[in-house]
């Protein structure tokens, strides 16, 4: 068995995981209350590589940043979370509340909507080209090794490390904050919420603060692992974020976790060790969201829709 | 007076639901709403607390003219409600629901809490537990205790004793009678007449969204015309 090349699947999984898993919290958590599919979701995680970019370059570039490049990296993390927070906080605003009582179809065609808007302006506003991250000299990618080989970076261990604490993070607010629980009393019953007095508008603008800005720091994630990002990557993320989040078992935040791992490592795996894998990882992974489909619709940890009592 | 329903109007879409309903409940009064099914008991209640808009007609709460206000206001305000089927929520713990009760007041103080358990201890018992495997009795308690954790002024319930054991039913109102004689104002629906006269003060009879009948409990519970009001549908 070839070790290095198991290893280094691993840790590109765990790492593409890492970012799949953030953009899949978003979507659980917006249908956990909404019963709606985000598809803005993968957009947002767009502009927020966008805005890290753009903060980047405001801080002098990778080349020159006017700080060191991980207190550059943490600004481009917070910046852009704090905006797309209130990109998505918008988005809810104009684009769902109108509809909130209308055919659930109605929602989901807005969302599409707000999801070909956000590609269009930022193919008019930034480009199609690609925009580079440089994270090779901002920070200087260093790579570690374990025995001979097990190999992983400074970007992937930061990557990993971050999307596990901000997983924890969120886990905290959830289970922990009067906000988090009555977000839980809302996505369990809407009305029993609103008649225990709490602002259902205020509950699902911060569901969305949270989810979209879980998805800009995974947009900024995809830039420095990478080292570049572009107009339309939302779309394919943003796919497969909701995959994630479908089998891992929607509505579930553990699911969407676990789901982000599972199709990162997919992703990793049929890239190594799968016929034509490197030409058609994607393939590999949407076949896995239809296996669920068929084995088990409500996804791993997903409750079979539960009799309210 | 602490609540007043002026002449409402309540629809849903083009049905008219709530006909022209009046009803007061005073300060620390008990008052029963009576009516068999579909008469209308629970959208009054959706209309006194906010879940329902009435398209004509005045809703006053404390001398404030709230039907134009949400139901968070109208709750910061002093009402509370244990709402038909209870509805607790059930994936999350019997303290964690009595948190959501007090959900304008922080989440309720340790008062709260002590007030709420040493009415129904079976609930300081069961605080961890999940309140969705709670038996029906438990579910009720968890329900009443959830709507008195913001220390309403105003208290409405919505068939509390559907579904209970009979002697759960008589339990259920020794505590609402508990909760009244604590100086909470009551407005609770039911369709057990005889149960709920005994302990209120008086009493509206709702039949097909009109007030058909109205009066001191004690003269309600002789009423012939309130055994034809049940019989009527
Ligand atoms: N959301 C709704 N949309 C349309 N009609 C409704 C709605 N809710 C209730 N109704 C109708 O309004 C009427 C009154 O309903 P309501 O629930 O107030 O009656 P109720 O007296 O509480 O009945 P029950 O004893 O069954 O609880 C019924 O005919 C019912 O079908
Ligand atoms: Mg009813």
């Amino acid at each position: 068995m070839n070790w290095s090349l198991f290893f280094g699947e691993l840790v590109s999984g765990l790492t593409l995981g890492s970012i799949y898993a953030l953009i899949a919290l978003g979507y659980t958590m917006v249908y956990g209350i909404l019963k709606l599919l985000n598809f803005a979701h993968g957009d947002v995680y767009m502009v927020g590589a966008f805005v890290g970019f753009f903060v980047l370059k405001w801080l002098g570039g990778p080349l020159a940043p006017a700080v060191t490049g991980w207190l550059a990296v943490a600004i481009m993390f917070t910046v852009a979370m704090l905006a797309c927070g209130a990109l998505g906080v918008g988005i809810e605003r104009f684009a769902y509340r109108p509809l909130r009582n209308a055919p659930r179809i109605a929602p989901l065609i807005s969302a599409l909507g707000v999801s070909i808007f956000l590609q269009n302006s930022a193919l008019l506003l930034w480009g199609p080209q690609f925009r580079d991250y440089d994270t090779f000299d901002l920070v200087g990618v260093k790579s570690y090794h374990i025995g001979t080989n097990f190999f992983i970076s400074n970007v992937q261990i930061l990557t990993i490390s971050v999307s596990i604490g901000l997983t924890i993070l969120l886990a905290l607010v959830i289970s922990r904050t009067r906000t988090g629980k009555a977000m839980r009393a809302t996505s369990f019953d809407r009305d029993a919420a609103e008649m225990m007095g709490i602002s259902i508008d205020r509950v699902i603008s911060f569901t969305f603060f949270l989810g979209s800005a879980l998805a800009a720091a995974g947009g900024i994630m995809f830039g420095l692992v990478f080292g570049q990002i572009f107009s339309l990557m939302g779309f394919t993320a943003g796919l497969k974020g909701f995959t994630a989040a479908v089998v891992g078992g929607i509505g579930s935040i553990p699911g969407a976790v676990l789901g982000g791992f599972l199709i990162g490592l997919t992703e990793a795996f049929a890239t190594g060790y799968l016929p034509g894998g490197s030409v058609y990882a994607n393939l590999y992974v949407f076949a896995l969201l239809i296996v669920m489909f068929l084995i088990r619709p409500t996804g791993l940890l997903g409750s079979p829709v539960i009799q309210k009592v | 007076m602490l609540l007043r329903l002026d002449n409402v109007d309540t629809y849903y879409g083009q049905i008219h639901i709530l006909q022209g309903v009046s009803l007061e409940v005073n300060e620390g009064e008990l008052v029963c709403l009576l009516g068999g099914n579909a008469s209308g008991k629970s959208t009054t209640l959706k209309t006194i607390i906010g879940m329902v808009r009435p398209r004509r007609g005045a809703v006053q709460f404390a001398g404030e003219e709230v039907s134009g206000r949400p139901t968070s206001y109208r709750i910061g305000k002093g009402m509370a409600i244990v709402p038909e089927n209870r509805r607790l929520f059930g994936p999350m713990s019997v303290k964690e629901n009595l948190e959501m009760g007090a959900y304008l007041h922080g989440g309720g103080t340790k008062e709260d809490f002590e007030r709420v358990y040493s009415l129904f201890p079976l609930l300081y018992e069961r605080r961890r537990q999940l309140a969705g495997t709670l038996s029906g009795g438990e579910q009720q308690m968890a329900a009443m205790g959830r709507a008195l954790m913001s220390r309403p002024k105003l208290l409405l319930m919505d068939e509390p004793s559907m579904g209970l054991a009979p002697i759960l039913v008589e339990r259920n109102f020794e505590i609402i009678k508990e909760v009244h004689e604590s100086g909470v104002a009551i407005l609770v629906v039911e369709q057990n007449a005889n149960v709920s006269l005994s302990i209120a003060d008086r009493g509206y009879v709702l039949q097909t969204g009109r007030i058909v009948l109205s009066g001191a409990a004690s003269s309600l519970i002789k009423d012939e015309d309130l055994r034809k009001a049940y019989l009527g549908r």
